[in-house]
């Protein structure tokens, strides 16, 4: 059976930074494998900028900020494997794949880094009622088409949802001659940017419908118009509220789902709050020596942070090989106080070194906050914050000091703390 | 006249007000920082804005990303499209080959933003 240290799966923005994590902290023998024709994986169709700000102080394009670390795998000769589908990881690491060069492969990797992203949720996961007609898309899909095949959906454009590759793809639409009617969002507020909103709608005076959804779609052979409703409270159409919009084309951008059947295939537990697999804080998955980051470890807003998060589990794995990781010892959980979601990692070792970064999502717009964590009852770590939003992760990076206490901790507890009304 | 403005530098998006005589932009509010009253300051006098697209390569139906070096005036936006849209390029091209030189009158060049190998 062919052999490698570190396997890597998936070569976009996670998969290239796992390598070059891995190879900088000295590891030698590592292997991407990607089912695309090119590296880079999802920054190759987001030709817009404002990618890199925080890495390279620059705003690059997707495809620009690529292939920064392209270069890199390169430079370091790092080995990958394009047009290669992964279709089976074991818990004991092996890796089965398909390539049209090799046939059908096993690979014995020391350490595995799942690096494979997240999807686009579909229409079938909506349950909106209608035709089943050509024309409804992901926001993505679309964008790959246009940015990457150079071909153009339609002309006459709705948006059901506003996350930010659904407001990117407004203004695309709009820079390729179409018309775009309007941005439809079931909840009050935008999952999306404010930029992007600015930048996107308003900049071409597209309407953004909010408490809107659509409930019904038309169209046999091809769709020819959606209807548009007013939600209430309780997220339900009012009746009475509906309005008709012609148009060619939809396009879904309601959210992003971490894709882990390889890593469920291998064992790995999986955290209902991210979808993404359960970590410690080396990105060390429930089975020793498989490694998870990026978007498919917990949905990222920018590629910066998924860079940094990967280059990290790339040097673990090589440290995890070298037997310099912290193994068998217990692993404290980490609670969601008032206000977190999704909190990346779920636990920490009880000797964890350095320092301890964590990330999640604010359960709601927090003005004025306080991020608090607590050890055992006692306050550990406080930051202010003058606004907290769900569509902005919080990033706590929290020194091995604070968390001395931590041998004798129950569990850790991250919460926020708002002003009273 | 009184503008309202939300600032796009970072995530607080200040809701800022400011009044424009045609002249002289004055009473900027509700920007808590620098860059927000900078903002202000532009995005009412002469808004710009980095410009993304693509061009068309010779020898096969898969464009190039191209963006403009630096923001142009946000009334060139639609022009310097229908430039760039009308533009093909003949591999092979590397990030920051300049594809339309001075696009508009804008003073920015047009580069690419991916390679394409010959």
């Amino acid at each position: 059976m062919r052999k490698t240290d570190i396997l890597i799966i998936g070569g976009g923005p996670a998969g290239l930074a796992a390598a070059v994590g891995a190879y900088e902290a000295g590891a030698r023998d590592i292997l991407i494998l990607d089912r695309e024709e090119r590296l880079g994986g999802i920054l190759k169709q987001c030709i817009h900028n404002g990618f890199g700000l925080h890495t390279f102080k620059e705003e690059l394009t997707g495809p620009e900020y690529a292939q920064r670390f392209i270069e890199k795998v390169l430079a370091y000769q790092i080995p990958y494997q394009t047009e290669t589908m992964v279709i089976d990881v074991s818990s004991d690491k092996v890796v089965t794949c398909v390539s049209r060069q090799n046939g059908l492969e096993r690979i014995q990797a020391q350490a595995v880094i799942l690096c494979m992203g997240c999807r686009e949720r579909p229409r079938g996961s909506l349950g909106t009622p209608g035709e089943r007609c050509p024309g409804i898309f992901t926001a993505g899909t679309a964008q790959k088409f246009t940015n990457l095949e150079g071909l153009m959906p339609g002309k006459e454009v709705v948006i059901l949802g506003s996350g930010d590759i659904g407001l990117i793809m407004a203004r695309r639409m709009t820079f390729l001659g179409a018309k775009v009617h309007a941005c439809v969002e079931l909840m009050p507020y935008s999952s999306g940017l404010k930029r992007n909103i600015v930048q996107c709608l308003d900049d071409f005076g597209i309407p953004l419908l909010l408490s809107h959804t659509v409930v019904d779609i038309h169209g046999r052979e091809h769709l020819e118009g959606v209807t548009v409703a007013q939600v209430g409270s309780d997220l339900k159409p009012i009746p009475g509220t509906e309005k008709y919009f012609p148009c060619d084309t939809l396009l879904l951008s309601v959210g992003l789902i971490p894709e882990n059947e390889l890593s469920e295939m291998a064992g790995v537990k999986i955290a209902p709050s991210t979808s993404g697999a359960v970590v410690d804080e080396q990105l060390q998955t429930s089975v020793p020596g498989i490694f998870s980051a990026g978007n498919v470890l917990h949905v990222h807003d920018l590629v910066d942070f998924v860079s940094e998060e990967a280059m990290k589990a790339g040097a673990n794995a090589w440290r995890y090989i070298r037997h310099e990781l912290p193994q068998g010892g217990r692993k404290v959980p980490v609670e969601m106080g008032f206000g977190v979601g999704g909190i990346v990692p779920q636990f920490v070792s009880e000797d964890a070194r350095d320092k301890v970064s964590f990330m999640f999502r604010p359960r709601n717009v927090y003005r004025n906050a306080r991020v608090i964590v607590e050890l055992n009852g006692e306050q550990v770590y406080a930051k202010k914050a003058m606004i907290l939003a769900p569509g902005e992760m919080v990033n706590l990076s929290l020194p091995a000091e604070k968390l001395a206490g931590l041998k004798e901790a129950e569990s850790i507890l991250v919460r926020i703390e708002v002003p009273e009304a | 006249m009184k503008y309202e403005l939300t600032c796009i530098n970072c995530p607080m998006g200040c809701r800022i007000t400011a009044d424009y005589d045609g002249k002289e932009v004055t009473n900027i509010q509700g920007y808590t920082c620098a860059r927000g009253k900078a903002y202000a300051q532009t995005e009412i006098t002469d808004p710009t804005r980095m410009v993304t697209a693509l061009v068309g390569v010779e020898g096969t139906h898969a464009p190039l990303s191209v963006k403009t070096r630096s923001p142009i005036r946000k009334p060139l936006i639609f022009d310097a499209l229908r430039v760039i849209r009308e533009t093909t390029v003949r591999p092979p091209v590397r990030i920051g080959d300049v594809v339309v030189e001075n696009v508009c009158n804008s003073g920015v060049d047009v580069i690419a933003t991916e390679n394409i190998e010959a």
